[in-house]
């Protein structure tokens, strides 16, 4: 068990290896119940989210679900989240465990004005991702809603496990698969009778090399208060004909640096390893591992802008690899 | 965990058992099982002298990267071929089939300072 977040996670419950590839062609689950979950509701929920987030908040039909970030006033990411519009006036915004406090510091703090009601439901609601291609057929059996009819990013509730909850096809993996939100008291009930199901029991350390095949960010690493979300690939979440707050300083900041991926036929890049050009360094590694499904190395890293066209090295122990600028994701999204 | 009564123990989780002479290093079981699969041994090059303490090879997991010390000061003098095709034997066998390099100790007596297996068993549980 290591800390995160204040919370005690497993890194792994067999190893990284197996609940990885248990993900990438069977079913694996994750409990992410340490991750903050927020309640905007109210006749303005729609307008502060508009002003607080950066995707289209207005898209969201009742029962669908978008990627999103919390921008600050200097054009920085205060986090990455989801929202999910669970109702006409109501809206359920999952942040990153990390960031909880942070996050609701900050949307309070832009509140005032809007006709709208925030509430912290972390501490007593659990979340479990059930993901892979076998996910849909395993939580079928335990689900009383057609989950063939739902399609990604879509939400709902129904019973799982005799439990209440709110399912959304979504997850941080880039397979297909369901995350469960449900009573914090109800989550062990939903775990075991996955594990019954056939269901592979996956920790943090899957969960990150799992995300980073995918090509996500990770807050903290690939985004931070400090990084231009325009200057990512990411950039998409940004949408300028919107009002956002801190919008005028996030357009006039420009990219002295781009986040873009990299691919080693040998050598395997970390998290603080220098990328060179022509033997200079310009950027570093944000994050970094082997990917389990292509047996070589992967990494996100932000270089200096120009560099990515490049021919591009990572320092290992002194030695240097080529290593290949491609875009995320390094295995199909499916 | 498995803590052998034949070999020696560093630290930095690295066993040492002499054979012939020559020191043989490899990590212990506690390490092979903190660092999760291990997907590539990095080799050094036998005709080197390192100190106590020096970093001579490197294993890397999916998890993370790890230096593996010398625990007594030698040249090294052969590598286990094996670890380049196979270098889950790190997991597999971390005392037998997974060592990793032998080292000519300058002083073999050096050896003595390190823990037996009672100490890092000790010491590994405290971590």
């Amino acid at each position: 068990m290591a800390p995160f977040a204040g919370y005690l996670m497993p890194i792994q419950y067999s190893s990284i290896t197996a609940e990885h590839l248990a993900v990438r062609e069977g079913a694996g689950v994750f409990d992410v119940s340490h991750m903050g979950e927020f309640w905007v509701r109210g006749e303005k929920a729609l307008d502060f989210l508009q002003y607080a987030t950066l995707n289209d908040a207005s898209k969201l039909k009742v029962g669908r679900a978008q990627y999103s970030m919390l921008p600050n006033e200097q054009g920085g990411v205060v986090d990455d989240i989801y929202v999910y519009r669970t109702g006409d006036q109501e809206y359920l915004v999952v942040v990153n465990a990390s960031n909880i406090e942070k996050d609701w510091n900050h949307l309070q703090s832009l509140l005032g004005g809007f006709e709208a009601d925030l509430e912290d439901a972390s501490e007593h609601t659990g979340l479990l991702a059930v993901q892979g291609p076998k996910a849909a057929e395993v939580l079928q059996k335990l689900c009383d809603v057609d989950l063939s009819s739902k399609k990604k990013n879509d939400t709902f509730t129904a019973t799982v496990a005799g439990k209440p909850a709110r399912l959304a096809r979504t997850g941080y993996t880039g397979e297909d698969g369901f995350e469960v939100f449900t009573e914090a008291g109800d989550v062990k009930a939903v775990w075991d009778a996955l594990l019954e199901a056939g269901v592979v029991p996956c920790g943090l350390g899957a969960r990150d090399t799992l995300r980073l095949e995918a090509g996500f960010p990770l807050y903290g690493h690939e985004l931070t208060d400090e990084t231009n979300p325009r200057c990512t690939p990411f950039g998409w979440v940004v949408k300028e004909h919107k009002e956002f707050y801190g919008k005028a300083a996030l357009l006039a900041g420009g990219c002295d640096q781009v986040l873009v991926g990299l691919l080693l036929e040998q050598g395997i890049p970390r998290e603080g390893y220098l990328v060179l050009f022509g033997g200079e360094a310009v950027g570093r590694v944000t994050s970094g591992t082997i990917s389990p499904l292509l047996k070589k190395g992967i990494a996100l890293a932000y270089v200096r802008s120009g560099a990515e066209s490049g021919r591009l090295e990572v320092e290992i122990r002194g030695k240097t690899y080529p290593a290949q600028v491609v875009s995320p994701p390094f295995v199909g999204l499916k | 965990m498995n803590y052998p009564t034949d070999v020696r123990y560093t630290k930095s989780h690295e066993w040492v058992r002499l054979e012939d002479g020559l020191a043989v290093v490899g990590i212990t079981d506690y390490a092979q099982d903190a660092l999760g699969d291990v997907v590539f041994v990095e080799l050094p090059v036998p005709g080197k002298k390192y100190g106590a303490g020096e970093a001579v090879a490197a294993v890397e997991s999916v998890k993370t990267a790890s230096d593996i010390y010398a625990p007594i000061a030698g040249e090294v003098v052969q590598v286990n071929p094996g670890l380049e095709e196979a270098p889950e034997l790190l997991n597999q066998s971390p005392y037998a089939e997974g060592w990793i390099f032998k080292l000519r100790p300058d002083n073999p007596a050096d050896l003595e300072a390190l823990m037996d297996a009672a100490a890092y068993q000790a010491f590994a549980e405290s971590q």
